[in-house]
């Protein structure tokens, strides 16, 4: 199990690493084949080319690919300085480079971003998990009954509706009409109630479209997993019936269940864009919105490379699991 | 039973019937914040624009702004967009500023930190200021001439201090030689020979030629103090130290910002800025539609940015809390320019201009409201020379004179038409909606235009580039412009002066290299009387007409929210049709 557990992290080292080389190639890569200039967009509208050359140094952009890498790499474990112009930046351990729209250091802004992010994540994965599975199996249970029909509707209803409609319907009805919450973040640190009441809504919204997708899945693999013969051999066998569907069912029905749920998990920490966007939250897919519209090369990078790494560590989290679910998996 | 797709259908027709039933419940019933909202207490439309709603002298309260467009910077000699200029005089003062007045008004320029608005040689080539007794920093010490150098000469450090306008480094400097403070050798830092501070007092410019707009470029917010000690370079804008008089309490970039009372200005040194609130908030969103409705709601006074209501939200303004909108021009010019290189003969030029549906694509601008007034020249209203009524291709009238444009075509020598391409950028909804309104009305006259929608955050690359324009064939661009400053010469010079003609980051894009345009450039840079210069920019704007290198669309007009309690409100010219910020107030 140990030495499982080590590969995998090692696996993961190396993942990020090929992120980070082949998002800098993309970098690299684009403004020559497009003939634009990156080091232009950071000066202003009246730089001259002397103006431009420097900023070009300072970002480390004249630098060759794999240097520009072994700079970033490196970076993260010493901290970094960008020297021009008279001025030296130092960006502390760990840095992840450092934007030069906002000058600030890009760990500053995803330290301040990821709270927000998680928060939201993880307030609507318990939320849609509980709902969604809950509502998947009572349905597979009733199957063909009016409480399957209605939860089977308002399911399609969920993965029908685009989240932003949802999340501007929601802040229609319970801030504007109702005047019940308020949509702004407030950090847990300053107020339990604050970070509540701001970021129930958008709990809400994501979980909506969320249960509503694992609400189909639960139902589909219990339905299957109550066809297979070991359910049938518990049930022959007198087992009663909150433990044929606790032990037996369940641990089949979460299997799948757990896989998405992992990659789901890790890819909206990354980024919800649409969520955080409507509700104006500044998380990480704000950033990644900011430094796509604005070309902060430096901040792209950085959400990409955590984005991969939610991505894959929740991967890992899941395969673990999966041990402890599903007794025939053993891993090695 | 009802397929998988058709109960997919009927679920959403469902929910978005439920959502507009619930959407017209809430239609009036905007609910009152402490911002005040709707129709109570609210002076009527267009009750800021060239007159002051809701006058006031009251203090206290907290004015707050909402927007979904940071600064590109807060550092007084880094910011270039149009609301940062206007907000940064909460915190920034120079030597000259514009006058505290409605309209056209507000281009005046009246002394700030100085204490008149300086003396000029005859030559027009030295400018001396004196500074007002009384004026300080957020900690008490005085402003000195020497501090005004040092903020200056700045703006030359381009390689750390980017993205700000340069106008006063080509003005002083022009060959560049200066490499500003970080490099300066000087043990003072102030090695800046065009600028001399003889006395803490006193402050001259020395100029290599005259340039009448040089007030102008002085009243910018690059030419503000930075004192020496507090100059965290690059990182400046993240904590400005104020000479103005509201300082810093927090800010965090893309979420919030706070000003309060700087308790070290003094009122008596400053005849511009009321400071009537006790505090300034601003608070950046993500979703421009939910910040709309928070104004309309009342939690906040007024957007920011001021780009105007979004679509989704204007009718409702103007439908049911029309008294709390203005409507004031923008100063911006929407227009397509023909470059000569792709389209040389001036009467296939002017087929295009004569072809074109003025009244269809003001529509497709937005129409009158939230598009603007039809253009029919490039001099925006307001400006000195401007003449709105010059019309020599009878365009207010709003439709295409297609017999004209025919015998144009004719005597092109291209009686049945040519092909040409319209760039235009892909990140503009509105201007690729006026493209294809263009593309229709030259249909009719056998004129075949071929939309390339470019990349527009590599504006300055493609377009900007007389070769790529060339390479691509590119025979009309839709752009807009805004001045710098409200002159002929920040309007006029970079669009139509030969000598602006740049390889990369061009702004000429028709490539106009005419003498006699150029040489009443230079008669108008040495005229220091602004209308004897603003007669000079009519003859000017008449010879670009001639040329017909432009079709004007629109002197771009929006709809901003005003919210009830907002006190002072007038738009003013010098702000490109912004409120003056530093007039506003929220107690009645």
């Amino acid at each position: 199990m140990l030495a499982y557990i080590i590969r995998r992290l090692f696996a993961v080292v190396v993942m990020l690493l090929v992120v980070t080389l082949v998002t800098l190639s993309i970098f690299f890569l684009i403004p020559k084949m497009t003939g634009s200039d990156p080091a232009a967009m950071f000066v202003g509208k009246q730089a001259d080319p002397a103006s431009i050359e420097a900023v070009r140094q300072k970002l480390g952009l004249d630098e060759p690919i794999l240097v520009q890498f072994w700079h970033f790499v490196s970076g993260i474990f010493v901290g970094r300085d960008y020297t021009g112009g008279g001025d030296t930046i130092h960006c502390a351990a760990p840095c992840f480079g450092y934007s030069f729209r906002t000058e600030q250091d890009v760990s500053t802004m995803l330290v301040d971003a990821f709270p927000v992010t998680l928060s939201m994540v993880i307030g609507a994965a318990v939320l849609w998990l509980v709902l969604g599975v809950s509502t998947g199996v009572v349905s597979a249970l009733k199957r063909g009954t009016i409480i399957d029909r209605a939860a089977m509707i308002t399911a399609l209803a969920g993965v029908s509706l685009p989240i932003f409609f949802t999340a501007m319907l929601a802040m229609l009805v319970f801030r504007t009409q109702l005047g019940w919450l308020n949509a702004s973040y407030v950090p847990i640190s300053e107020s339990f109630g604050g970070w509540f009441g701001g970021l129930l809504l958008p709990w809400v919204t994501l979980a909506f479209l969320y249960a509503a997708m694992y609400a189909r899945l639960t139902r589909a693999t219990m339905l299957e997993v109550l066809g297979e013969d070991y359910i049938r051999t518990a049930r022959a066998k007198g087992l009663p019936e909150p433990v044929v569907l606790g032990k037996h069912a369940m641990r089949s029905t979460m299997t799948p269940i757990l896989t998405i749920f992992g990659m789901d998990l890790g890819a909206l920490v990354g980024g919800a864009i649409l969520t955080e966007t409507a509700f104006s939250l500044h998380g990480l897919g704000g950033l990644a919105i900011k430094g796509v519209s604005e070309r902060d090369l430096p901040l792209i990078l950085a959400v990409t490379l955590i984005t991969a790494a939610c991505v894959v560590i929740a991967n890992l989290v899941v395969d673990l699991l999966y041990a402890v679910i599903d007794p025939r998996v053993r891993l090695a | 039973m009802l397929k998988s797709s058709q109960r997919r259908i009927a679920a959403g027709a469902l929910l978005a019937a439920a959502t507009m039933v619930a959407a017209t419940a809430c239609g009036g019933g905007a609910k009152s914040g402490d911002g005040g909202n709707g129709k109570a207490g609210a002076p009527g439309f267009n009750a800021g624009v060239n007159k002051v709603a809701n006058p006031s002298d009251k203090k206290g309260g907290e004015l707050k702004f909402i927007g979904s467009q940071e600064a590109d910077s807060w550092d007084p000699q880094r910011g270039y967009y149009g609301f940062v200029w206007d907000f940064q005089r909460y915190y920034t003062r120079q030597l000259v500023t514009f006058k505290a007045e409605p309209g056209s008004a507000s281009t005046e320029l009246v002394p700030d930190l100085a204490a008149d608005t300086g003396k000029i040689s005859a030559d027009g080539l030295t400018y001396t200021f004196t500074l007002k007794d009384g004026v300080t920093w957020e900690d008490g010490k005085p402003i000195t001439s020497k501090d005004i150098k040092y903020g200056i000469e700045r703006t030359w450090a381009q390689d750390v201090i980017s993205g700000g306008p340069i106008y006063i480094q080509q003005v002083l400097d022009p060959k560049n030689e200066y490499k500003g403070p970080y490099k300066d050798t000087a043990p003072d830092k102030l090695g800046l020979k065009a600028i001399e501070t003889p006395d803490d007092k006193t402050i001259i410019f020395k100029l290599p030629a005259a340039n009448g707009d040089f007030l102008q470029m002085l009243a910018m917010p690059a030419a503000s103090p930075v004192r020496q000690d507090k100059d965290t370079k690059a990182k400046y804008g993240l904590n400005v130290f104020s000479s103005g008089p509201y300082k810093w309490q927090s800010y965090t970039p893309n979420k919030s910002m706070k000003l309060v009372r700087n308790d070290k200005w003094d009122q008596k040194t400053d005849t511009v800025r009321k400071a009537l609130p006790d505090s300034i908030s601003v608070t950046f969103t993500t979703n421009a539609d939910d910040m709309d409705n928070r104004l309309i709601e009342g939690e906040y006074d007024l957007d920011i940015n001021a780009t105007g209501i979004g679509s989704s939200a204007r009718q409702k303004v103007l439908q049911q809390h029309k008294e709390n909108a203005d409507n004031p021009q923008t100063g911006m010019i929407r227009y397509a320019v023909f470059p000569q290189t792709v389209i040389p003969n001036i009467e296939c030029r002017k087929a295009i201009i004569y072809a074109a549906d003025s009244k269809s694509l003001q529509t497709a601008r937005g129409g009158p409201q939230a598009g603007g007034d039809i253009a029919s020249n490039m001099l925006p209203p307001g400006l000195k020379g401007a003449d709105p009524k010059a019309d020599p291709y009878g365009k207010l009238g709003g439709a295409p004179d297609l017999a004209k444009a025919k015998e144009a075509l004719a005597k092109c020598g291209k009686p049945n038409g040519f092909k040409t391409t319209i760039a235009v950028r892909n990140n503009k909804k509105i201007e690729i909606a006026t493209a294809e309104s263009l593309q229709q009305s030259l249909k009719a006259v056998g004129i075949e235009a071929e939309i390339d929608q470019f990349d527009g955050a590599q504006t300055s690359g493609i377009i900007g580039s007389p070769k790529v324009v060339k390479d691509k064939g590119y025979g009309i661009i839709i752009m807009g412009w805004g001045a710098d400053f409200p002159t002929g010469q920040g309007f006029l010079q970079p669009l139509v002066d030969g000598r602006f003609i740049l390889q990369s980051g061009n702004n000429n894009f028709s490539e106009l290299n005419d003498k006699a345009i150029n040489g009443l450039f230079d008669q108008a840079l040495k005229e220091t009387d602004p209308d004897k210069a603003g007669e000079l920019y009519k003859q000017i704007n008449t010879k670009v007409s001639e040329a017909a290198v432009y079709l004007p669309f629109t002197h771009e007009k929006n709809i901003i929210w005003r919210s009830s309690r907002l006190t002072n409100v007038y738009t003013a010219d010098a702000y490109n049709g912004r409120y003056d910020y530093a007039s506003l107030g929220v107690v009645k």
